[in-house]
C-alpha cells in the first residue's frame, strides 16, 4: 500500500478536464436525438397508428431489453460487417446512435404516460375547434406531456452522461477513456480512476441542481 | 340552417338512440332537457363528430354530410361550422386566456397571429376578462374559466354553439355570470343549442325547449308552451321534478 499520490492527482484535473467537452457533447447530441425519437415513439404508442405501433412495441422492448454495452458493440463492431457502407462508422457516431435508440425506448414510455395523464377533455376540445390530431399534439398534448415527463427525462440525461463513460470500449478517447491511458502510463490506476470519478460525480450534482430548479420552475408553469 | 335526420347511435349493443330527428333555423335557440342518460350529452357529441354517429344525415349550413360515408376533410368543415362549450370548461392548461381564444384561429383559420391576438382581445373584452388576457386557466375561477370556454367557442365563428351543460359544474355563485354571457349571445342572434338543466334560463332565452326521454324527443314547443302545457305524461313528470327542485 503506498500513500495518495496528491500531486499526480491534481496534475491530472486539467488533462482530464480537457475530455470534458466532448463527453458532455456526446451526451447532448444524444439527448436531443433521443428526445426527438422517444416523442415519435410515445405518439405512435398513444394513438396506435396502424402498422408502427407493432414495430414501436418490439424496438422499445428490445432496446430495454439488452445492455447498452452489448447493443454499443452490435453498432460499431456488427453492423458495418452486414451494412458495409457502415465501415465508417466512429466511435462516437456510434455512441450518440447507442445511446439514442437506447435512451429512447425508455423515454418513449415516460412521455406516453405524461400523454395519457392529460385530460382527454383537452384533447375533445382541440379536435371541436377543428385541429387535426397532429396539431392537437403539437400544440396541446407535447407541450404538457414534455414538461409533466421533465423530472424523468432529466434522470435519463444524468444516466446518459454517465453512460458516454463505454464510449471508451469504442476506442473513443473521452473521460474515461483518457483517465485509462493516464492510468496505464503512470500505473497510479487508484489515483486517476479517483480523480475521474469525482468529476463525474461533481458534474452530475451540478446537473441536479439543475434539476431541482427546473422542478421548481415548472411547478409554478401554467399557474399564474 | 341546421337539420340532422335520422341520427343514430349506439355504445356496444347499447342503443342510445336510433332516429333523431332535429332542425334549427339560423339565430334559433334551443334548449334541451331531460333526465339524464338519456343521451342529450351523445346527441350534442354527434353534431360535431366528437362522438361519430352511427347513421343519419347532417345538415350544417352549405355542408351536408352522410354520419356512415363522412370523410376526414367533411369532418374538419363540419368541426370549423359548430364550436363547443365543455361542462367542465376544457381549457387548454398550457395557454392563456388569450391564447386559448385565439388558438383556433391561428391553427386551424390560419390567421396570423397578430391579427388573431388583436380579436381574441376584443373578445376578451366582451366576456368581461379583458384583465385575465395573461392569465393561465388554473389562476381563473370556474366562472372565468367557462366565460373563456365561451369566448373560445365565440372565436371560431361557428355556425352554431354546443352547449353541454355549462353550468352544471360552476359553484353557484359563478352561474349567474355564465348565464348571463349566455344570454348576451342569444341577444345578438347566435345560433345555439343548450343542453341545460336552468329551466329560468330556459324560459328567458328559448325559441324552444325540446323535451328528451330514453333517447327519443319527446316533444318540443316554445318555452310558455312547453312549460305550462306539457301534452306529454312523461314530460308533465320531468318538470314536476325539476320545478321542484329549482325552487329549493
Ligand atoms: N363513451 C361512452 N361509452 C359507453 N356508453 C356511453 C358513452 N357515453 C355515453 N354513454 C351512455 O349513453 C347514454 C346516454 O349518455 P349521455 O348522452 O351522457 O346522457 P345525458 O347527457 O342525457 O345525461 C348513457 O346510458 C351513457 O351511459
Ligand atoms: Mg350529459
Amino acid at each position: 500500500m503506498h500513500a495518495l499520490d496528491f500531486d499526480y492527482m491534481l496534475g491530472l484535473v486539467p488533462i482530464l478536464l480537457g475530455y470534458l467537452p466532448l463527453t458532455l457533447e456526446m451526451a447532448a447530441a444524444g439527448m436531443a436525438c433521443a428526445l426527438i425519437l422517444a416523442c415519435l415513439l410515445a405518439v405512435i404508442r398513444v394513438t396506435r397508428l396502424p402498422g408502427l405501433n407493432a414495430f414501436a412495441l418490439l424496438f422499445i422492448s428490445f432496446f430495454r431489453g439488452t445492455p447498452l454495452l452489448v447493443q454499443l458493440f452490435l453498432f460499431y463492431y456488427g453492423l458495418p460487417q452486414v451494412l458495409t457502407f457502415l465501415v465508417a462508422i466512429n466511435g462516437i457516431t456510434a455512441t450518440i446512435l447507442g445511446l439514442t435508440l437506447h435512451f429512447s425506448a425508455y423515454m418513449a414510455e415516460s412521455i406516453r404516460a405524461a400523454i395519457v395523464g392529460i385530460d382527454r377533455s383537452q384533447t375533445e376540445a382541440a379536435l371541436s375547434i377543428g385541429m387535426t390530431r397532429a396539431q392537437l399534439m403539437r400544440r396541446i398534448v407535447l407541450p404538457q406531456a414534455t414538461r409533466v415527463a421533465t423530472p424523468t427525462l432529466m434522470n435519463y440525461f444524468i444516466d446518459m452522461i454517465k453512460s458516454t463513460s463505454l464510449a471508451f470500449t469504442l476506442g473513443v478517447t473521452e473521460l474515461m477513456g483518457a483517465t485509462q491511458k493516464e492510468a496505464a502510463g503512470s500505473f497510479l490506476y487508484f489515483e486517476a480512476f479517483l480523480v475521474v470519478a469525482v468529476i463525474y460525480w461533481i458534474v452530475v450534482e451540478a446537473l441536479s441542481w439543475v434539476q431541482k430548479w427546473l422542478e421548481q420552475r415548472l411547478n409554478r408553469a401554467y399557474q399564474r | 340552417m341546421i337539420e340532422l335526420k335520422g341520427i343514430r347511435k349506439q355504445f356496444g349493443s347499447h342503443v342510445v338512440f336510433d332516429d333523431i330527428d332535429l332542425h334549427l333555423e339560423r339565430g334559433e335557440i334551443i334548449v334541451i332537457v331531460g333526465p339524464s342518460g338519456t343521451g342529450k350529452s351523445t346527441l350534442l357529441r354527434c353534431i360535431n363528430f366528437l362522438e361519430t354517429p352511427d347513421a343519419g344525415q347532417l345538415t350544417i349550413g352549405d355542408l351536408s354530410l352522410d354520419a356512415t360515408s363522412a370523410t376526414r376533410e367533411q369532418i374538419l368543415a363540419l368541426r370549423r361550422r359548430t364550436a363547443f362549450v365543455f361542462q367542465n370548461y376544457a381549457l387548454f392548461a398550457n395557454k392563456t386566456a388569450l391564447q386559448n381564444i385565439a388558438e383556433g384561429m391561428i391553427v386551424v383559420d390560419g390567421i396570423a397571429k397578430r391579427e388573431a391576438y388583436a380579436r381574441a382581445r376584443e373578445i376578451l373584452e366582451r366576456i368581461g376578462l379583458a384583465d385575465k388576457a395573461d392569465a393561465y386557466p388554473a389562476a381563473l375561477s370556474g366562472g372565468q374559466q367557462q366565460r373563456v370556454g365561451i369566448g373560445r367557442a365565440m372565436a371560431a365563428n361557428a355556425e352554431v354553439i354546443l352547449f353541454d351543460e355549462p353550468t352544471s359544474s360552476l359553484d353557484p355563485q359563478w352561474v349567474e355570470e355564465v348565464l348571463g354571457l349566455m344570454k348576451q349571445l342569444a341577444a345578438e342572434h347566435q345560433t345555439m343549442i343548450v343542453v341545460t338543466h336552468e329551466m329560468q334560463f330556459a324560459r328567458e332565452v328559448a325559441d324552444r325547449v325540446v323535451f328528451m326521454d330514453q333517447g327519443r324527443i319527446i316533444e318540443q314547443a316554445p318555452p310558455a308552451e312547453l312549460f305550462s302545457h306539457p301534452k306529454d305524461e312523461r314530460t308533465q313528470q320531468f318538470l314536476r321534478k325539476i320545478l321542484a327542485a329549482n325552487v329549493v
